[in-house]
């Protein structure tokens, strides 16, 4: 096959795979969507293998067919609520397929400057018309792979320009990989598979950014290094530098701010992907690298948006000093047991449901589901309110939900339902906290002031699942518990609700 | 321990402090439970009632005071009554403040004394705090009286023999009794209007459905500071306040007026020519009465009707007219009160000093005089943030605006597209030619991806994530492209990049198929 075929398949992948992005605007058309982007990777491998210069491809289709195996067991045997630490763990594996690809590019340079040594040339010297490199010699340029066939042919500025692609992606492939890494082992927590133990909280070695802006700037010396010909040990000594970058970045981000380090790293594996694309030439590698990294940096700048924080500072770990002292809470927390419930319910005709990482930590979305079913049943209205950074990853609060059956027409965001509030019979707040916390408007000095919430305490009553009196992620004192019109049903959210569910009435 | 409760010595008084349901709760709590007999007639009790709900019954006040460890009643005690409860405890209304005598008498006896009146006003002592229940439903009766002497109704009506206006009703005070008064005229469907010194209960009075009389004076007192009460104000201020008042005086119909500073005769607001303003046939209810009244035409315990015919009520007695709503009311809060005192919930009485509510609550103990307590070790009510008012735009402000922010998002635009320009051509003048082909491609890639991704549903981020995650393993096609190299290490790394990625091409994939398979509608 020609090298036209290949690129018309490319055309067509890459048009399939933007489809791919835009259907995910609908829940009908995102099924759509999804098939879009599997022919689209179909036709891509497919037209890479039957393209020109593949060699090996019964070894590739088996490494593919074992990759199947292993990954159809993953997507299959994952529950749900574990869905962020799977993502998280995918982009490792990306990550580091780039610092291999990378380095692979490396070793081809080196090998063709040998080649033009034994040739008695030079790798990148130029033709008297000075565009065209002087080439091999036909036999020899014939034995290489198709992508050393690439390389040879290069002039001396485009063997540079090779070099930063290649570094810059093996350089973002390898903090994407340790990144990931770790956002697994906190987003696991207690059932990390992982051999060590990572700490969910932010925590830094002493030194903190001093040391991640030092590690930079090495890496930066070893590119230059690299540049001007001092080999490939500098490209290595580049690789750790990421590793570590990585690793400690992602090290001094508090669990709660996962949402945004996740699709942060999401986006840097698209960028990896499209500096990769550079240094092997291929235009697919480049849009579709470009359309990851974009849209990962969008899902970023929502959630932190929906935080009201800026990009630097959760990237910088944590949320930023207090300005002052935080309003003290007064008055207690009044308790309410799961027969309370009940009658509250059963007097309510709206009910807004707010859930949060409680209610995935507790598996509970079948039982919240099911008193969904039952409150219906009932003719109450019952809406779910979902705040954009609810749970640890963008929308996981909409994939448990949609799991446990419940129709998403009811599953309303922050924007849609804050209004409604007021109006609202009883809202029920399960294992969620910073995001109806309302010293996010009344209190200046709050970590968390500004931070746009869903405004639970002005409905008629509040009734928080919650395990204990304890704070939420980010440790801050939720003055809604105290609200007179807020009343605690404390417990495992699941175990909770289990008791509710029969005292409801049919 | 045994908690006894006496009929209500005083006069007219209707209430009693144990009710059978309480009784039954107080029993709950390990205590035994003794009632005079006849306690609770007034109030719909019958001693049998009590009897069933397992309470002894005893003839006289005597035998109750010589058996009951604890005796709760509604009036402060008489002086006889302090010296039949010596050495016990005593919980009732005590007014330790302008009752000195009766204190003196409370200490000597050894009497400790629990006065209802000194509950502080925290969240957590709401449920025992009896003069906001007692309050409540003074301000409820208040409505009633008015309308029992008020000739018209109080809603508007359109009927065919003509049009009814409806009544105007003015609350001064909008304490718990001038929001329940609030409440209960607006469902009646008259016009309520109300004032109160403390501007930060505006909001409370607009969420009664009341329109709040706002009065424009820069002195303003935080209610926060004295425990949510009001405090005196300035001369000024007060004239200020007069006229308002003198304004509304000919429009309004009743008025009911409920304005008290703690420990002090009750301010008078609605004075002689304001009653002389008033229509013929309006009525004043006066629930300061009892100390000294707003109004000056005011006489405590009475009904008067003033020379142009405006009834003015003076009675100091509303809860005792709906003796059995309030005695519930008030038997909750005094078993409320016991429950604290008895933590073990075993019948013995815990009378700890340390606890910020039953320490307020405690005017006289082990025969020292406690009162005034000192100061509670949390702050009663949040102090009131001064709101900024968001200022209102003109039309013209508006579009000012909005040709402002359009200026300057174009100018940003036109910057970003500038320097992106810039940079672009910087490149190409360096990049080789086939380095700015693929430049070209990335850079329009990049802005389909921020189109698209505008778009994608807030709902749909994790699967957008496991989509793009599934794509992001393009890179096989670099590992595809490599594999096929002579040198062994190109070919191994390939190898393991090309298997990486295809774990994440399927595992990415379906997690999204099995994602989107979830969601359905409704």
């Amino acid at each position: 096959m020609d090298y036209g075929f290949t690129t018309a398949a490319y055309v067509v992948a890459a048009v399939l795979f933007i489809l791919s992005l835009g259907g995910l605007s609908g829940q009908e058309s995102a099924k759509r969507a999804v098939w879009y982007g599997i022919v689209g990777m179909a036709i891509a491998v497919l037209a890479t293998l039957v393209g020109p210069g593949v060699g090996l491809w019964w070894l590739s289709i088996v490494l593919i067919a074992i990759g199947a195996v292993v990954g159809y067991q993953l997507a299959t045997r994952v529950e749900m609520t574990q869905m962020p630490e799977l993502v998280a763990i995918m982009h490792s594996l990306v990550g580091l397929a780039a610092v291999f690809v990378g380095f692979n590019a490396d070793i081809m340079i080196n090998h063709a400057a040998s080649l033009y040594v034994e040739t008695g040339g030079v790798l990148g010297a130029v033709q008297a018309d000075g565009l065209t490199a002087v080439g091999l010699p036909k036999e020899v340029h014939n034995g290489l792979s198709a992508f050393g066939q690439l390389v040879a042919k290069k002039t001396g500025v485009e063997i540079g320009i090779l070099r930063v692609e290649l570094a810059l992606g093996i350089w973002i492939g390898a903090v994407t990989f340790t990144g990931s890494v770790v956002a697994y082992g906190k987003l696991s927590g207690g059932s990390s598979k992982l051999p060590f133990k990572i700490d969910t909280s932010a925590k830094q070695l002493p030194g903190g950014h001093l040391l991640n802006a030092l590690a930079a700037a090495f890496s930066l010396l070893m590119l230059f290094m690299y540049l001007s010909g001092s080999g490939s040990w500098t490209l290595v000594l580049l690789t750790v530098a990421a590793l570590f970058i990585g690793c400690h970045l992602i090290m001094g981000i508090g669990g709660a701010d996962m949402p945004v380090v996740v699709s942060m790293l999401n986006s840097y594996s698209g960028w990896a992907a499209a500096a990769i694309g550079f240094s092997l030439g291929n235009d697919l590698l480049i849009v579709v690298g470009a359309l990851v990294g974009s849209s990962g940096a969008i899902l970023s700048y929502i959630m932190c948006k929906a935080m009201n924080r800026s990009f630097v500072s959760v990237i910088l770990g944590g949320f930023g000093g207090t300005a002052g002292e935080q309003m003290a809470v007064e008055g207690e927390q009044i308790a309410i047991d799961a027969d309370g419930v009940a009658t509250v319910l059963s007097e309510a005709d709206s009910v807004v449901i707010v859930p949060g990482y409680g209610m995935a930590v507790a598996q509970a979305q079948q039982a919240v589901s099911e008193l969904t079913r039952k409150l219906r049943a009932q003719g109450k209205e019952v809406r779910f309110a979902i705040h954009p950074v609810a749970g640890r990853l963008p929308g996981h609060m909409n994939v448990l939900l949609a799991e446990a059956k419940v129709p998403y027409d009811i599953v309303l965001e922050m924007d849609e339902i804050n209004d409604d509030f007021p109006e609202t019979d009883v809202v029920i707040v399960i294992g969620s906290n910073d995001i109806v916390n309302p010293a996010a408007q009344d209190d200046p000095n709050s970590p968390i002031a500004g931070m746009p919430v869903l405004e639970v305490w002005k409905s008629k009553q509040v009734i928080v699942s919650k395990r204990g009196q304890g704070t939420g992620y980010s440790g801050i004192e939720n003055p809604l518990f105290f609200k007179e019109n807020t009343r605690m049903f404390y417990g495992d959210a699941k175990q909770s609700l289990d008791q509710l569910l029969p005292k409801l009435a049919q | 321990m045994i908690v006894g409760s006496p009929k209500e010595s005083f006069t007219g008084e209707a209430r009693v402090a144990m009710t059978p349901a309480s009784a039954l709760a107080l029993q709950k709590l390990g205590h035994e439970c003794v009632i005079e007999a006849g306690a609770g007639t007034l109030a719909g009790y019958s001693d049998d009632h009590y009897r069933e709900a397992g309470a002894d019954v005893v003839a006289n006040a005597a035998e109750l005071f010589a058996r009951a460890d604890i005796i709760a009643k509604v009036r402060p005690p008489t002086t006889s009554e302090i010296e039949l409860a010596a050495g016990k405890t005593l919980i009732s209304f005590f007014y330790p403040g302008q009752q000195a005598e009766l204190m003196q008498s409370a200490v000597d006896n050894g009497v400790n004394v629990i006065a209802m009146d000194m509950v502080p006003r925290i969240s957590r002592a709401q449920k025992m705090d009896a003069l906001s229940s007692m309050a409540n439903i003074a301000g409820y009766r208040s409505v009633i009286e008015a309308g029992n002497n008020f000739g018209r109704f109080f809603t508007g009506q359109v009927t065919a023999a003509g049009k009814v206006q409806p009544a105007k009703v003015l609350v001064i005070g909008a304490g718990v009794a001038g929001l329940a008064a609030i409440g209960a005229a607006q469902s009646l469907g008259a016009i309520v209007r109300a004032f109160d010194v403390r501007p930060e209960v505006a909001e409370q009075i607009e969420s009664m459905g009341a329109e709040f009389l706002f009065l424009d004076f820069d002195e303003q007192t935080d209610g926060a500071e004295t425990g949510g009460y009001a405090s005196p104000s300035s001369p000024e201020f007060r004239e200020k306040q007069l006229e308002l008042f003198r304004q509304q005086a000919p429009e309004v119909d009743i008025v009911i007026t409920t304005a008290l500073i703690p420990g002090r005769d009750a301010p008078k607001l609605w004075l002689d020519d304001m009653v002389a303003a008033m229509k013929n046939g309006s009525v004043v209810v006066d629930l300061a009465a009892e100390r000294g009244g707003n109004c000056d035409a005011t006489v405590p315990d009475q009904k008067v009707v003033t020379e142009n015919g405006v009834t003015v009520i003076g009675y100091t007695d509303f809860p005792s007219r709906m003796a059995t709503q309030s005695s519930d009311l008030y038997a909750t809060n005094i078993r409320h009160m016991l429950t604290d005192l008895t933590p073990e919930k075993d019948g013995v009485i815990v009378h700890d000093m340390e606890d910020d509510v039953i320490r307020g609550a405690t005017v006289a103990y082990n025969g020292e005089n406690t009162y005034p307590p000192p100061a509670p070790k949390i702050q009663a009510i949040a102090k009131q943030q001064p709101k900024e008012k968001p200022k209102e735009l003109t039309a013209e402000e508006k579009r000012a605006e909005e040709i402002a922010a359009f200026k300057k998002e174009t100018k940003t635009q036109i910057g970003l597209i500038a320097i992106g320009a810039a940079a672009i051509l910087a490149m190409g003048l360096i990049a080789p030619a086939s380095f700015m082909q693929h430049f070209i491609v990335f850079v329009l890639s990049v802005f389909i991806g921020f189109q698209v991704i505008w778009n994608v549903s807030h709902s749909l981020h994790t699967p957008l994530m496991a989509v793009t995650n599934a794509i992001s393993s393009i890179i096989i096609l670099g590992a595809l492209m490599q594999i096929g190299s002579s040198s062994f290490l190109i070919t191994l790394l390939a190898a393991l990049g090309i298997l990486m990625a295809a774990v994440n091409i399927f595992g990415g994939f379906l997690v999204t198929r099995r994602m989107l398979a979830m969601f359905q509608k409704s």
